[in-house]
């Protein structure tokens, strides 16, 4: 088996701490990306990851917790954009866009200060892009808190939000409060996404909130089914990119390894595209939910 | 503010506000938000491509660009608009991950593909800005018309017979040439916010699409001239500027409409 898990893989305290730190923020994306891709928000949940970084990088500046930053940055942006018009389908493209480019030149200001004032090379790297390995243990306990505070309340308000993310005629005939719910499940989402944009980097923050209940949605007749096969998919992902990535710092004389996001978002392109082709015949609201209109 | 060195920044910074402004009207008007921002991302990673295989960085954007449009709008066929393009978009960042891997960049050089570096075009970069640029502006000009009509009302213009996914596909193209050409001079996290805030301002003020694309290309040209100025004054990145003043923009123009729908013109 050497040739597959390289040596030191089983004793490496690093590796240790990426994978929990991975399969922790990989369910977690799994069950936010659900509602995410039914909503048709996977724009807001992305922009939100660039919020939240524009957030870490002043938490640099100022020389606060960097997770402090991050997910203060997102929930920031989570309020804006729900503030500018995010409820209105019409008016949510609009309003996340706007917020967005200006979190980016918020994020170019605080950068362009930080590299001014410390001899920190890398800041703008380790923002933007994130590595799985440099997590330091002492975050985990954080990382697991926030998980579990993000999954408890999309569990309470699972029935509204998921009536809502199906039919907001039907939700609004029911008597939900669609703007709550709304609130209640962005700010939720930029939580999810400033914690998993620090620990495992923009890239793989959206990819793992996206990919796998993107290609879970496709095969899964029940929500439910839905949520535990994205984790799956979610978690089978990390722990190869993870594994990868450990590896291929074996594989060239330079001993350069390939970055982590590279081998996971890999992974979940290709679970995308094997379940787009086993993708169920039969047409149900779940599907509905993730293919174009008119689409047959 | 005038002096040579700035010559070359000034001009490109204009023809770049022309374009974004001209591009992100339809953008806007076509809630293609997420592909806008896409796609300079895409673009991204190919500089970083093109700096490992030792290539003209314009030769990586272009063709990354056109290649994160192409997969956006090929795979927007299958899957709803907005997954598809996440899915682009991680897919190609990870690609520039893996190329700045390989091959170390100086940080001055990262910074500078994403947040722009107008001071530091060459007069051998304008050539190319303005070729291209004017290609973008013609092929524009060129499908207005249908493009203007698949934007408003999409079902219409497939009961009359156009072919709407082309549009589509031919519209990101667009939007990833005029890409290629801002990401070196503003960047690519800011090439979005030009297409953004301006045109948006533009949408919510003049309702008449003609007057609203010249308003657009006319708020994106002030804000690019007064970011220039004040990156120059301030010496704070240029990048900063337009993505306030986009915002500003933006929260100015729904004030004034807000006025006016409470304190109709008498």
């Amino acid at each position: 088996m050497t040739w597959l898990f390289e040596p030191g893989w089983w004793a490496n305290g690093t590796v240790r701490t990426a994978l929990l730190v991975g399969f922790i923020v990989a369910v977690t994306s799994a069950v936010v990306g659900t509602f995410t891709v039914m909503r048709g928000q996977s724009f807001a949940g992305h922009a939100l990851t660039d919020v939240a970084t524009a957030g870490g990088a002043g938490a640099f500046l100022a020389g606060v917790a960097p997770l402090v930053g991050f997910v203060g940055g997102g929930v920031l942006g989570a309020v804006a954009m729900d503030t500018i018009g995010v409820q209105r389908v019409k008016g949510r493209d609009i309003a996340t866009g706007v917020v967005l480019g200006a979190a980016m030149g918020v994020a170019a200001l605080f950068l362009f200060l930080s590299a001014r004032t410390s001899s920190a090379t890398g800041t703008t790297q380790l923002v933007l892009f994130g590595s799985i390995f440099t997590v330091s243990p002492s975050t985990l306990p954080d990382v697991a808190w926030m998980s579990a505070a993000v999954l408890v309340t999309l569990a309470v308000v699972a029935r509204p939000l998921l009536l809502s993310s199906l039919s907001v005629e039907l939700a609004a005939a029911r008597g939900v409060r669609l703007r709550v719910v709304g609130v209640v499940f962005i700010v939720v989402l930029a939580v999810a996404v400033g914690m998993s944009a620090i620990v495992i980097g923009a890239i793989l923050s959206t990819a793992l909130l996206i990919g796998p209940p993107a290609s879970a949605l496709r095969v899964a007749r029940r929500v439910g089914t839905s949520v535990a096969l994205a984790a799956g998919l979610g978690v089978l992902a990390t722990g190869i990119g993870v594994l990868f990535a450990y590896d291929s710092y074996y594989w060239f004389p330079s001993h350069r390894g390939l970055p982590v996001s590279f081998f996971v978002v890999a992974v979940i392109v290709a679970e995308y595209v094997v379940a787009s082709v086993a993708r169920r015949r039969t047409r149900s609201t779940l599907v509905a939910a993730i293919e174009p209109e008119g689409w047959t | 503010m005038f002096a040579s060195f700035m010559t070359n920044a000034w001009i490109s910074g204009t023809i770049v506000a022309l374009l974004a402004g001209a591009v992100g009207f339809f953008v806007v008007l076509r809630g293609a938000s997420f592909a806008a921002h896409a796609i300079p991302n895409g673009a991204f990673a190919g500089a970083a491509g093109a700096y490992l295989v030792g290539i003209s960085p314009l030769v990586g954007l272009v063709s990354f660009a056109v290649l994160a449009a192409l997969g956006i709008g090929v795979s927007s066929r299958r899957t709803r608009n907005d997954v598809a393009t996440a899915l682009s978009l991680v897919a190609m960042l990870a690609l520039g991950a893996a190329f700045l891997a390989v091959n170390l960049l100086y940080e001055p050089t990262i910074n500078a593909l994403l947040f722009g570096e107008i001071l530091g075009v060459s007069s051998s970069q304008i050539l190319p800005v303005i070729v291209l640029g004017v290609v973008s502006v013609i092929v524009l000009a060129w499908f207005y018309r249908p493009l203007l009509f698949t934007s408003v009302a999409p079902e219409l213009a497939r009961a009359r017979g156009i072919a709407t996914t082309t549009v589509d596909v031919a519209f990101l193209v667009v939007v990833a040439l005029a890409t290629a050409l801002t990401v070196p001079v503003v960047g690519a996290l800011l090439t979005f916010s030009l297409m953004i805030g301006p045109p948006a301002a533009a949408r919510i003020l003049v309702s008449r699409p003609g007057w609203a694309v010249a308003g657009s290309i006319g708020l994106s040209v002030v804000t690019v001239w007064a970011s220039i100025a004040a990156s120059y004054l301030f010496n704070l990145p240029i990048g900063f500027f337009v993505g306030a003043l986009g915002a500003v923009l933006y929260l100015g123009a729904r004030v004034v409409a807000r006025r006016r729908a409470t304190h109709p013109a008498t």
